[in-house]
């Protein structure tokens, strides 16, 4: 059932050539970003790329994405049969069935028509979902839906067509198609006539839907067909948390305050988005009605490269801001939102780096406007002064000690340096972990130093809150004190200094052995060196809560875990949100420091799914965890839980 | 029109300790600050600065390394700072300090009028809160103390009224220009310095003026010209403190004894 090539042809030569050009104007816009590296480690990318975009691991792990899976291999297979269906168009001999062998051109439609079933199906469960269920609100689009019509449409053409075809006797494979021949059966005793018309009506149908499809895509939210795979193969290598190091020169300018002030990456990434509303979901800002939404961060961006980025190309100055209330711009209040958890990195399918966008344009905010929530005002001038958030004289650090010897570290005469951190140096709560750490440490005996009243803040959160020229500062004076020093080996106990000194201080070319005291002590249980009772358990079960910045940020899950198991006997209870998936107290990013005034508070979403199984104790592995479910305890006014660091339930339980 | 802060820079006190044998302070190694109510001072210099198109000038007299707080000054947006160093103005009392900065005014009065000055309402380390109005008085200027509020400003008719606040009471007077006026902190929020400002102050000019460019007489500058003298700087003894009662297990209770000690204490009139 051909059609005149004589029409269909200039008609494909024109679809091609607009999407072409489409493509072209789009996909140039990411050139008026920065520059970046994303080449290196090619073999590393291309496994990504093969295991993320190719298998889907990622979009698998979530509801309804089986179905996308379906969907997305429909996609490459048929992309053969519509492949042979246009070429034909134009070539009526070089239709597959002319040229191949039986034995082959058999098996092959076998396939294409089952796997149109199997589209056409995960279409219609998408459609439902979509319908009944919808992924976000908001998500029952015009778009959405006209998209998966228009799929659904092309399987229901195709099928139209091949039937009609059968009906006619003219498909020479019938047999080998189940699908397009029970529906054959339906046509029959229809005239040839008709039957032709049903095909003709098809082909066109088919190919209409097709070219329309080509050149609605790169103006759609399905423009992610052509992005997504390679922007796993363009992933972030490093852990996105730690970001790029900021120059500081007179001239430059800081962080991300214009649109072309982003990388290309960073632009890509926003072509990339589905618009899945996976990183919305498991936003905690965005789940407590603050007036974040990562997925809104990334479609700002977008409208945003599209509305500046043909002047930018021509010369021109941007005319809608990034950072704005407008259409195209993020609001300040959704940056200063932002616990930088990492759970929508962890959740995009395709890799998008929403978090590292928000800390540039904080960047930009804070050193380029100096425009920030007023509570940070103090938290910089302390931090700047006296080297901890509170304020308090850097002479009170090693206090915590009380009576005790502590050693200072000496490098040769002591292995370990402890870095305490500000919050097991000065907050009243977290010293007692810090006393619970030196016990372990005495009880095992560590040969171990601390750094006492020279010991400073990490800087870990000025370098989230964007704050980054203060940060730099600081990591300078800190990695030169541990250079002078000697050190190689640390212990923390907080997550922030532990990623800070071990992630940021890499670049600035200290390589250090840092061990969050999560496996510290895993490894001195594992060597024998603590010996426990299991009364611990006494506090009744214990739930854990994963801290971002070990767990999503660092990948350490299971230490805490093996930690409690054998201090009190029996692993933890998990909460629903556990590990990846984890759901943050509220105080990262610098969020510690601030007021949250928009929305529900995020630690007692917290607190109240921790106590679902109505535990004795939350176990927490950082101090800022502790600070927020205790808060959050308090407000739930639950008398009978109490909140533990890992490093308190192993001391009461040395013998 | 100038306007001009004066900002001091002190040690921070929250790190002060006082040697029990010379009974001085212990300043090795602590860090120094801006005086806290200086710095709503120069916010507010900057403020008119935007506003109203004022030149603003920071001053400060102080050591050589006084030089930090004024650069803090300028990343902050001052056209000039001032620092007024000599060893000769060494261990000045409030008396010699307002010479000297009222004749730094003076000199800069020759460049252009000199509008408002602003001064901290006092400092944490002096806490006399002398200085502001001993400028006043030598350049004769309008005198307006404690002010936590602009209420308006007139350059051309050189009117200005502003809100004082007081114990218990705002208080709003009107003055003629030149003034000087003491600010509190409800004055204002203080910026925070951009980046780039920060490296461009670093490398901008702190003026310097000795004694030869202020040429006063050398018997009213420093320690010559400072009537008082430190006899003897001690931190008073605090007793130490009580718990009483059981707050978490018994706050009822607790409130009661904690109202009775008070009463009995003459803390609380009943
Ligand atoms: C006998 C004596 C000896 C002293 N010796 C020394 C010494 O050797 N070294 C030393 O550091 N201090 C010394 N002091 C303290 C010093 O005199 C006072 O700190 C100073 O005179 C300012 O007074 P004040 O701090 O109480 O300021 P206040 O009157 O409380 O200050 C009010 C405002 O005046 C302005 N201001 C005050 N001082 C300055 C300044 N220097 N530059 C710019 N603006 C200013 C600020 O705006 C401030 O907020 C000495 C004091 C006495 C009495
Ligand atoms: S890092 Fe966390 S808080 Fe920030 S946007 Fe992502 S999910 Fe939301
Ligand atoms: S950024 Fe990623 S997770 Fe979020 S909506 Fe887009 S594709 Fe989905």
């Amino acid at each position: 059932m051909q059609p005149d090539p004589v029409i269909f042809t200039p008609l494909l030569a024109a679809a091609g050539l607009i999407f072409a050009w489409s493509c072209y104007r789009r996909f140039s816009l990411v050139g008026v970003g920065a520059s970046e590296d994303r080449f290196s480690s090619l073999a590393e990318r291309l496994q990504g790329m093969f295991l993320f975009a190719f298998l889907q691991k990622r979009v698998v792990s979530r509801p309804f994405g089986i179905n996308h899976l379906f969907i997305f291999w429909s996609f490459l297979i048929l992309a053969v049969a519509n492949t042979e269906f246009l070429v034909a168009g134009v070539f009526p001999a070089a239709k597959l069935a002319r040229i191949l062998p039986a034995a082959l051109y058999q098996p092959l439609v076998f396939v294409f028509d089952i796997v149109s079933l199997c589209a056409l199906t995960a279409v219609v469960i998408a459609l439902v979902r979509r319908a009944v269920a919808p992924p976000y609100e908001g998500a029952r689009t015009g778009e959405a839906f006209g998209i998966l019509s228009m799929i659904g449409t092309l399987m229901l053409a195709y099928f139209g067509l091949h039937a009609a075809e059968i009906a006619l006797g003219a498909e020479e494979a019938a047999q080998a198609m189940p699908v397009s021949l029970a529906l054959a059966s339906l046509l029959a005793g229809q005239g040839p006539e008709t039957l032709k018309s049903v095909a003709q009506v098809s082909w066109w149908l088919h190919a209409g839907v097709l070219l329309f499809f080509l050149n609605y895509l790169p103006y759609s939210k399905h423009m992610h067909i052509l992005a997504a795979i390679p922007n796993c193969f363009f992933k972030g290598l490093d852990t996105p948390n730690t970001q790029p190091r900021e120059e500081f020169v007179e001239g430059n300018v800081y962080g991300a305050g214009s649109i072309d002030r982003f990388t290309w990456k960073d632009l890509f990434d926003s072509f990339s988005c589905t618009e899945c509303g996976r990183c919305e979901k498991s936003c905690p800002a965005a789940s407590t009605g603050k007036p974040l939404n990562p997925r809104l961060v990334m479609h700002d961006i977008k409208v945003n490269l599209l509305a500046n980025g043909g002047l930018l190309q021509r010369g021109g100055e941007p005319t809608v801001p990034v950072i704005g209330d407008a259409e195209g711009s993020i609001k300040p209040d959704a940056l200063w939102s932002c616990t930088s958890c990492g759970a929508c990195l962890a959740a995009c399918p395709v890799f998008i780096e929403q978090m590292p966008k928000i800390t540039k344009m904080r960047r930009h905010l804070v050193q380029m406007e100096a425009d920030f929530p007023e509570e940070l005002l103090n938290l910089f001038e302390n931090m700047e002064q006296r080297s901890n958030p509170w304020g308090i004289a850097p002479g009170e650090r090693g206090k915590w000690a009380g009576g005790r010897e502590v050693r200072q570290f000496e490098a040769g005469t002591t292995e370990y340096l402890y870095f305490v951190g500000c919050a097991g140096s000065f907050d009243s709560r977290s010293k007692q972990v810090t006393l619970a750490m030196t016990r372990i440490m005495e009880a095992a005996g560590v040969s171990y130093g601390i750094l006492g009243k020279e010991e400073k803040c990490c800087g870990d959160s000025l370098r989230r809150l964007g704050n980054e020229y203060l940060f730099d500062k600081m990591a300078r004076e800190n990695v030169a004190q541990f250079q002078e020093k000697g050190v190689t080996k640390v212990v923390t106990q907080c997550p922030h200094c532990f990623t800070t000194l071990k992630n940021d201080y890499r670049q600035y070319g200290l390589e250090l052995e840092v061990i969050p005291h999560a496996e510290f002590i895993e490894s001195l249980l594992a060597e024998g060196k603590l010996k426990l009772d299991h009364h611990a358990k006494k506090g009744g079960n214990i739930v854990f809560h994963d801290s971002c910045y070990l767990g999503r940020h660092n990948g350490v899950y299971e230490a805490p875990r093996a930690v409690i198991a054998q201090a009190t006997g029996s692993a933890p209870a998990e909460m629903e949100r556990n590990r990846e998936n984890s759901f943050c107290c509220g105080a990262g990013g610098g969020r510690m420091w601030m007021e949250e005034h928009l929305g529900e508070r995020i630690n007692l979403n917290r607190v109240s799914e921790a106590l679902e199984g109505n535990p004795g104790t939350i176990c927490t592995t950082c101090p800022y965890c502790m600070t927020m479910m205790e808060d959050g305890l308090k407000d739930r006014s639950n008398g009978g839980t109490t909140v533990k660091d890992i490093a308190e339930l192993v001391a009461e339980g040395l013998r | 029109m100038y306007v001009v802060a004066c900002i001091k820079q002190v040690p921070d006190t929250t790190q002060v300790q006082i040697d029990p044998v010379t009974n001085t302070l212990v300043r090795d190694g602590i860090p120094f600050i801006v005086n806290p109510y200086d710095t709503h001072a120069l916010e507010e210099s900057l403020r008119m600065k935007a506003r109203y198109g004022f030149k603003a000038a920071a001053l400060s007299m102080g050591p050589p390394n006084t030089e930090a707080t004024l650069r803090k000054a300028l990343a902050l947006g001052v056209d000039e700072a001032i620092l007024c160093s000599d060893r000769a103005f060494g261990g000045a009392d409030t008396l010699s300090t307002s010479n000297v900065l009222a004749a730094a005014i003076r000199k800069l009065a020759q460049e252009d009028e000199v509008g408002i000055v602003f001064c901290g309402k006092q400092t944490i380390d002096g806490d006399t809160a002398q200085v502001g109005p001993g400028i006043a008085i030598r350049l004769g200027f309008s005198q307006l103390t404690l002010v936590d509020r602009i209420e308006h400003l007139d350059f051309l008719a050189k009117k200005i009224r502003v809100r004082r606040k007081l114990e218990g009471r705002y208080e709003i007077v009107e003055a003629k220009l030149p003034a000087m006026i003491t600010v509190v902190r409800e004055l204002n929020r203080p910026r925070y310095p951009t980046v780039p400002m920060r490296l461009k102050a670093a490398k901008a000019e702190v003026k310097v003026w000795d004694n030869k460019e202020l040429q006063l007489d050398p018997n009213s500058v420093g320690l010559k010209g400072s009537p008082t003298w430190v006899s003897r700087i001690f931190s008073p003894q605090r007793a130490a403190g009580e718990i009483i009662g059981d707050g978490m297990g018994d706050p009822a209770g607790t409130a009661r004894l904690l109202l009775e000690k008070l009463v009995a204490s003459d803390m609380l009139a009943v």
